[in-house]
């Protein structure tokens, strides 16, 4: 099925073998600070199993598996598309004001956050037209600030303007 | 009898204003949640299970719960009008629901759609109620080795029956166990994996790894696609309701054999996906044209739907019973039950009759107002799927990261839930099975406690895992789970194929 595909033309991005095998080398080097951690605090029996001892059976499960994938990858005949570069770009355009939101909410709180978040991701899709992105860039938030603020009367994190505000 | 009594209370419970203005509240989050991409069942599960810590557990869990009943009939929705499986267990009602839309036959579709989610989840209720107590009595007498050995034969069931690369499921499920183990050791009192960093004194929680897995994950995927969705119109009369519902009688045998597939594969942690498309499967080949399926045979909707819904029904029986979830979701109510001070477990059965009962009778009451709801309700929302995406999008991942926040106030928890989502999205580009990790992250401590338990009782001689009928016997069906795929592999290999078969990597 993979191989039909192929002959159909396929987007340029980034192929999937070597993101398969970096993951796998990710897997191994998780598994082995896993093993080092466990025996440095003792995987063994000192009137019981100590604590590293079933993190470490474990982690050695874990090594042979991601070793089996890393070598797996290797032998596979076929490599596809992981991501093509247009689709990369769709995702960064989410994932650039995502972080960004999520940098923002210590200093900013949520609200104020969330905000910018709308305006820069709405801004960078740019489907709508602007008074409806802020429209929704203020609504939201404060529907967001009435459903848990005021109803479920759980706390979120604010900032210099709630602060201005008294809450 | 006893049971039966026990039910009737139950519908006393369930039945009050309170908990029924729940029931109806969570079928509408829930429809809402299975519709829009991004919002699963385990994921909205777990961004609403830090709101309802300061309530009565049977009330909360009713919500809760019916927030699962109500994504399962969402899905349908979106992948009959859409083309766009809400979930994952509705990729299979696509391949019939579409065409059925595209010929102008979509409320017929729907309306089948929903019917057979109902009889599917109707039928993995009625088995919870009457298979449940007998399980869970018959845990009772489990020690700790038992635990391990139904731990251990939940884990090589993944294994060995999951369709993915089993190397992967299984460093899945090592993932899930590690990420288990950061943090304090329970038994022991001491840190584990923390590498002096505070942050990681608490552990990773797993709803927030939930919510970064299955919601961020989500949203990256779906934007890949583009930001716009085109989908059929809808509007469901009674007429059409009807006239489908009198025809359903004709397909008993297809929903019949869908359900026993769908109770079998949610009290295994096959889970509904994988039910679907055997429902799929095993209704085409049992057709009398199957030639026809694809192109719009209601046949075609009828049985996945019934067997996704039995499949996630019938998987709160290992839960409630044995303390073991059999799907994602599952997982996730069952970490709600122990922050509500709940032990899963067959003590559950003795010790808080009350919520076990009031939880199953509300599963007939919530599943009976969510078909309600849902058929009367088509319209909105096939509406919602309209909103423009680059609206829903912002608002959802706000959603989650307040979700992250509030299960302890950290926003630290908010970069974590960032990052998992970045490695959800990779992992599943990569296929590599996600429910796996969720279900060894919640179950890692309590496995991890009765194997060191276990060895504890036996001076450390593994031999305690054979000591006795029981525990022999579900260490042996555990391995015979395990080795099931890489037999049929070598059968199918052996068959001409020529390729190497994949050995799972558990021979260490």
């Amino acid at each position: 099925m993979t191989l039909q595909t192929e002959t159909e033309a396929t987007p340029r991005g980034l192929s999937r073998r070597p993101v398969e095998r970096i993951v796998a080398l990710v897997l191994i080097a998780l598994a082995a600070i896993v093993l080092y951690d466990s025996y440095g605090r003792g995987a063994g029996w000192d009137n019981g199993p100590e604590n590293g001892f079933f993190p470490a059976r474990v982690g050695w499960i874990f090594l042979a598996a991601s070793l089996f994938i890393l070598v797996q990858s290797f032998r596979s005949p076929q490599d596809g598309v992981f991501v093509s570069y247009e689709q990369l770009g769709q995702v960064t355009r989410v994932l650039g004001p995502l972080i960004l939101f999520v940098a923002l909410i210590q200093p900013l709180g949520l609200y104020v956050a969330s905000s910018v978040f709308i305006l820069v991701f709405m801004s960078i899709v740019a489907t709508s037209r602007w008074w409806s992105i802020v429209l929704t860039a203020i609504l939201v938030p404060l529907v967001c600030f009435w459903v848990f603020e005021l109803q479920f009367r759980v706390p979120l994190p604010k900032g210099p303007l709630e602060t201005a505000l008294g809450y | 009898m006893d049971d039966f009594a026990s039910l009737m209370a139950g519908f006393q419970v369930a039945l009050s204003w309170h908990n029924i203005g729940f029931m109806a509240v969570g079928v509408v989050l829930g429809i809402v949640v299975g519709v829009l991409p991004g919002l699963g069942g385990p994921n909205g599960v777990a961004i609403l299970l830090p709101l309802t810590f300061g309530m009565d557990p049977t009330s909360a869990i009713i919500l809760l719960s019916s927030i699962y009943w109500g994504a399962l009939f969402g899905g349908a929705i979106t992948s009959i009008l859409f083309n766009i499986p809400g979930e994952a267990w509705s990729v299979a009602t696509t391949f019939d629901g579409y065409p059925m839309a595209v010929q102008g036959k979509a409320a017929e579709a729907l309306t089948a759609a929903f019917t057979a989610s109902f009889i599917g989840a109707l039928s993995g209720v009625i088995l919870i109620t009457f298979v449940a107590p007998l399980v869970a009595s018959f845990a009772l007498r489990f020690g700790p080795a038992e635990f391990f050995a139904v731990f251990l034969l939940t884990f090589c069931s993944f294994i060995g029956m999951g369709r993915e690369n089993r190397a992967k499921i299984l460093a899945s499920l090592c993932i899930g166990f590690l990420l288990a183990a950061v943090g304090l050791d329970s038994i022991s009192g001491d840190l584990r994996m923390t590498f002096g960093s505070t942050e990681l004194m608490r552990g990773f929680d797993f709803l927030v790894v939930v919510i970064g897995l299955f919601g961020v994950s989500e949203i990256l995927l779906t934007v890949e696609e583009g930001l716009v969705f085109k989908g059929k119109q809808a509007k469901i009369d009674l007429r059409v309701v009807f006239r489908t519902w009198a025809s359903l009688p004709r397909y008993w045998a297809t929903l019949l054999r869908s359900a026993a597939v769908g109770m079998w594969m949610g009290v295994t942690p096959g889970g509904a996906i994988a039910a679907s498309f055997m429902g799929y499967g095993i209704a085409k080949r049992f057709s009398r044209n199957p030639g026809s399926f694809g192109k719009g045979n209601i046949e075609g909707v009828l049985a996945p739907e019934t067997a996704a819904h039995a499949a996630g029904t019938s998987a709160l029986l290992p839960m409630l019973a044995l303390g073991i979830p059999g799907s994602a979701t599952a997982a996730v109510l069952l970490g709600g039950l122990l922050v509500w001070g709940l032990q899963p477990g067959p003590l559950l059965f003795i010790e808080q009759k009350e919520f076990v009962w009031g939880l199953i009778a509300s599963m007939y009451l919530g599943n009976l107002a969510g078909l309600i709801i849902v058929l009367a309700t088509v319209p909105l929302f096939a509406a919602i799927m309209r909103v423009p995406f680059s609206y829903v999008a912002p608002v959802i991942l706000i959603v989650c990261a307040i979700g992250a926040y509030t299960i302890s106030n950290s926003i630290f928890d908010i970069w974590l839930m960032l990052g998992f989502g970045i490695i959800g999205y990779v992992f599943k580009k990569l296929d590599y099975p996600l429910a796996p990790l969720v279900l060894a992250l919640v179950l890692g401590d309590r496995a991890e406690d009765s194997f060191r338990q276990a060895l504890l009782g036996s001076g450390g001689s593994l031999n305690v895992f054979a000591a006795n009928g029981l525990v022999g016997t579900l260490v042996v069906l555990a391995m015979l789970l395990l080795l099931w795929g890489p037999v049929t592999d070598l059968i199918g290999a052996a068959r001409g194929k020529g390729r190497q078969p994949e050995k799972p990597a558990a021979a260490e």
